[in-house]
């Protein structure tokens, strides 16, 4: 007879609404009819994302006081519930930008069957409280993600992306896992608290497994030097998965990471800011110098991300609750800045029928005013400069480092934000100081612009972007409830 | 009302600039919305000026709202006396741009005035933030519109000219903001009206380069001719009469009045780097090939006069480099104005293809020669005031810097009859064509308001420096923080 332990179905609800839509999709694709399948699918895949997005937002309203259940595999605390209102939040506009790739049809029904799979892998991930929840969350929503990359079976770039992405995300999950075992090796434990509970002494043991698990959820975020993969997926998948990729995947994987070092690690704190401290600069290094010698605004876009995903481990990095409330806080400019700016070279590459670069985006602000502008926000956002919550981001973060007393890193981060300007700027350039009949450049395939669904997207995107700058205090007071849960 | 009028000062132009983005204008309706908009602004600013109380020195026209709790940042707006004349200058100067443009009709109107309208609004934002964080906001809030502005409707070298200025900027600027978080981080608040003075000379260089950047001061010009030269004339207006005092005002309001301590410890290599400054620039400007090219340097060398002024640290240089903000704002939009208008009639501000233009053009002889001349500062004109104050004020710290003043303003006056005489006389110039027409009306319209303020300014300069910082205060409280530091 086997204990059965209590389930908290709510705190559950939001995995269960994706999931449950998972499942549903998978269903609409073999049994509606062709013509109506793919209005359908977006139809269930939207909804799916707005349930979950509603019920994580009721999560984190009714879990002030944080607690581990389901026999403590999972966290239901505001932390985890904001994270997951992200995550939705970043499914539904996935699922806008999505409607109007020109999917093959015989593949809609699956792509967001995936689509919804990933997402409710990542919102169970980030409600990890143990090492064994936390590899299942990892890899349930790795492999979804792995064939969303490759499910354009026409492209080779898309093929080899699933594949890269496979083979180096495998490495990285393995290097997770190895870890975990390390850890429980050491402790004799898997949940986050107890590890906390059983460490006293430095182990060698403790101190290797530790490393791995920051090694493993550093490719997850793409920090360098484990980034290698970002560019090569993030320019080979198709845009709709990146954009997603993008945003959603980077909340989870810093989500987790704060959470597991600051709630299970609390006695190695000097080890594990110092090796993240070296990651975020060592990303930041990364991520500017390569992305200034790039002409794909996809690649130049990955790389970005590397640099973003640099800034946020500052936050990680100050380990104080300042740094916890100014990573959610970064959190959601940045997504809605990365879904945003994806979209927006969606919408570029539906109108060219070819990859978009940094010349083919010349007059692309002046021949669609509304997008060009919001990429120029995003651009902007993304730099740091006031108008948008990027400018709050980065400041919130110096902050939390300089809390930490590491004043210096703040100068890294400002020349880091200063050679960033040179690409971010140089896309501003393409997009206004160009003209496009200076390349002569013939758009094909009609006027993709006119796409409501990825225009209603963008246009979220933008909300949140410059809303993020307005209205600061609520979305802070919002990360600082989210940063409670963190034992600090 | 009172303690909306910044407020309103404020975000007026942006509301403008947002109708004209929005609303589908005709060319020739969005200039003239954008154009009245503009001069609702200078009649907004003109209540300001009516209801300010000039015999204090302390903030007026105050609001505050909390903003973003958790950093100790809120928005938080005023005006000094000094602020409210430089945000005058940005207004009127704004507003002869905004109706220069309108008459020479830039292509894409909607987009070229609603950034122009969105400028104004976030200078004057910049000249009346008393929140660290929310003056950084504005004083980049500057560079969006200034980027497209010069990049999209500047010359054949604007995506050169607007990188430059792009790199150096943003460089000085983030320094600036590495300052503001340490800064406001130890003192717990960015709020300029709360925060302690502090002695901490990085925190002050970083400021300063920043200010010194964005003057520009020497050696830190390196993006000045480009950016003059390449940038649509209006907008090189904006550049070197406004934003140039943007700069001017940090220092003062910034890097002196809360670093007291630093600024006199950098004070003589601020006066040297501002003395270099004046004499190289006015000997540029005196050599410079084209109109522009003599407008730009010899902004860099006001600029360094100014900040003589500002770092004499006594009230004789704070209120001559205030009136000298003013005279040199409103001197050089009507040079840059009048340069465009030159521009206009040959396609070339090269002097060697021009000459001759006072020949059948009265309006624009006479124009263009009462502007030279309170260029070079002729006595009884408002620069020669500013001037003198200055050099006055600097004279206390050794005559040396007076004397090397001195003689820049005489160069100044060679480069000035220089471009008076290169432009109006000698030979007729290949450029210049018999059918090139005087000034029109609609350009006198623009231009003469200026003139007209800057002949009462000489008149009266004491508008300005009687009424800059009033009793107790601001300076007051820096100059006891100086003694104190002297000791």
């Amino acid at each position: 007879m086997i204990n059965k332990p209590h389930v908290d179905w709510f705190a559950l609800s939001p995995t269960l609404a994706l999931i449950g839509a998972s499942g549903l999709l998978l269903l609409v694709s073999v049994l509606a009819p062709k013509r109506t399948r793919k209005p359908l699918a977006a139809t269930i895949a939207g909804a799916a994302f707005l349930t979950a997005l509603v019920f994580a937002i009721a999560l984190t309203d009714k879990s002030a006081h944080g607690a581990a259940i389901v026999a403590d595999a999972i966290f239901r605390d505001r932390w985890t519930g904001l994270a997951q209102v992200l995550i939705a939040g970043c499914g539904l506009v996935a699922v806008l930008i999505s409607y109007g790739e020109r999917w093959r049809e015989e593949h809609v029904g699956e792509y967001y069957a995936l689509l919804t799979a990933a997402g409710a892998g990542l919102v169970f991930f980030v409600s990890a409280s143990n090492l064994m929840t936390l590899f299942l969350g990892l890899e349930w929503f790795s492999i979804a993600l792995y064939v969303l990359c490759a499910i354009d079976i026409h492209l080779v770039g898309s093929l080899e992306a699933g594949l890269k992405y496979l083979i180096i995300g495998a490495i990285g999950s393995a290097t997770l896992l190895f870890g975990s075992a390390l850890v429980y090796g050491a402790t004799g434990s898997l949940g986050f608290d107890q590890i906390a509970a059983g460490t006293h002494a430095h182990s060698g043991l403790l101190v290797g497994g530790l490393a791995m698990v920051i090694v493993g959820l550093a490719f997850k975020t793409s920090a360098a030097p484990f980034h290698m993969w970002t560019p090569d997926v993030y320019q080979g998948a198709p845009t709709p998965v990146t954009a997603f990729m993008a945003a959603a995947t980077k909340v989870g994987a810093l989500v987790v990471t704060a959470r597991i070092l600051v709630t299970a690690f609390p006695s190695e704190q000097h080890l594990w800011t110092w090796a993240l401290a070296g990651i975020a600069i060592a990303s930041l290094v990364v991520g500017n110098i390569a992305a200034l010698a790039q002409r794909n605004v996809k690649r130049l876009l990955a790389y970005s991300s590397v640099s973003h995903a640099g800034f946020m481990l500052f936050a990680i990095a100050a380990a104080n609750t300042l740094g916890a409330r100014s990573l959610m806080y970064y959190l959601i400019p940045y997504c809605a800045m990365s879904l945003g700016a994806f979209a927006v070279v969606a919408a570029r590459e539906r109108e060219l029928g070819a990859p978009v670069t940094l010349e083919n985006l010349a007059g692309f602000g002046w021949d669609r005013p509304f997008l060009g502008v919001a990429m120029w926000v995003f651009m902007l956002g993304f730099l740091g400069f006031p108008l948008t919550g990027g400018f709050w981001g980065k400041i919130y973060v110096f902050s939390a480092v300089y809390q930490h007393g590491w004043w210096w890193l703040i100068v890294v981060g400002v020349v880091a934000t200063m050679v960033s300007a040179v690409y971010y700027l140089a896309i501003v350039r393409s997009m206004f100081l160009r003209d496009s009949v200076e390349l002569a450049l013939a758009p094909v395939g009609g006027a993709p612009s006119r796409e409501v669904a990825l225009s209603i997207g963008v246009a979220a995107c933008l909300v949140v972007t410059v809303g993020s700058f307005f209205a600061v205090q609520p979305l802070i007071d919002a990360a600082h409830a989210a940063s409670r849960a963190l034992p600090f | 009302m009172n303690t909306w009028l910044t407020t309103f000062l404020i975000f007026l132009p942006m509301v403008g600039a947002a109708l004209v983005w929005l609303t589908p204008f005709s060319k020739h309706m969005a200039g003239a919305v954008a154009t009245l908009v503009a001069l609702l602004e200078v009649a907004l600013w003109v209540i300001a000026v009516e209801r300010f109380n000039f015999a204090t020195g302390d903030l007026q026209f105050e609001q505050q709202h909390a903003w973003f709790r958790d950093l100790g940042s809120s928005y938080h707006v005023g005006q000094f006396g000094f602020s409210l004349w430089l945000i005058g200058l940005t207004v009127i100067a704004g507003a002869a741009a905004t109706a220069y443009a309108w008459w020479a009709g830039r292509e894409r109107a909607r987009a070229y005035f609603g950034l122009m309208l969105f400028l104004t609004g976030s200078v004057v934002g910049v000249f009346a933030a008393q929140d660290l964080l929310l003056f950084y906001a504005f004083f980049e809030a500057m560079l969006i519109p200034l980027y497209v502005l010069i990049g999209v409707w500047g010359g054949a070298g604007r995506l050169g000219a607007t990188i430059k200025f792009v790199v150096y900027t943003v460089a000085g600027s983030l320094l600036m903001l590495a300052a503001i978080i340490v800064y406001g981080l130890q003192q717990n608040t960015f709020d300029l009206t709360q925060a302690m003075t502090s002695g901490n000379r990085w925190l002050f260089l970083g400021f300063a380069i920043a200010f010194a950047v964005k003057a520009p001061l020497f050696p830190f010009h390196g993006w000045l001719p480009d950016a003059y030269r390449e940038s649509p004339p209006e907008v090189a207006a904006l550049l070197s009469g406004v934003i140039s005092k943007a700069a001017a005002y940090g220092f003062l309001r910034i890097a002196i009045a809360q670093f007291p301590e630093p600024a006199h410890h950098f004070r003589t290599l601020i006066l040297a780097l501002a003395t270099i400054g004046l004499v190289y620039g006015s000997l540029l400007a005196f050599r410079a090939p084209d109109i522009r090219g003599v407008i730009a340097y010899s902004s860099l060398g006001q600029m360094g006069l100014i900040t003589l002024g500002l770092f004499a640290t006594n009230e004789l240089g704070y209120d001559g480099a205030v009136l000298q903000m003013v005279n040199h704002g409103l001197i050089s939009v009507s040079l840059f104005l009048l340069a465009g208008m030159v521009e206009r009639r040959t396609a070339t501000g090269e002097f060697a293809l021009l000459g001759g233009m006072a020949k059948g053009r009265p309006a624009l002889a006479t124009v263009l020669m009462i502007v030279g001349m309170m260029a070079l500062a002729v006595p009884l004109s408002s620069a020669f005031a500013g001037e003198f104050l200055i050099l006055a004020g600097v004279f206390q710290h050794g005559w040396g810097w007076a004397a090397v003043g001195a003689i820049a303003i005489v160069l100044g006056a060679m480069y000035s009859l220089r471009l008076i005489s290169a432009v109006l006389h000698r030979e007729q110039g290949s450029a210049v064509s018999d059918a090139a027409l005087d000034l029109r009306r609609a350009e006198l319209a623009i231009i003469v308001p200026l003139i007209l303020l800057l002949l009462v300014l000489s008149a009266w300069p004491d508008a300005i420096t009687g009424h800059s910082f009033g009793h107790g205060g601001l300076v007051a409280g820096i100059q006891a923080a100086f003694q104190a530091v002297a000791k």
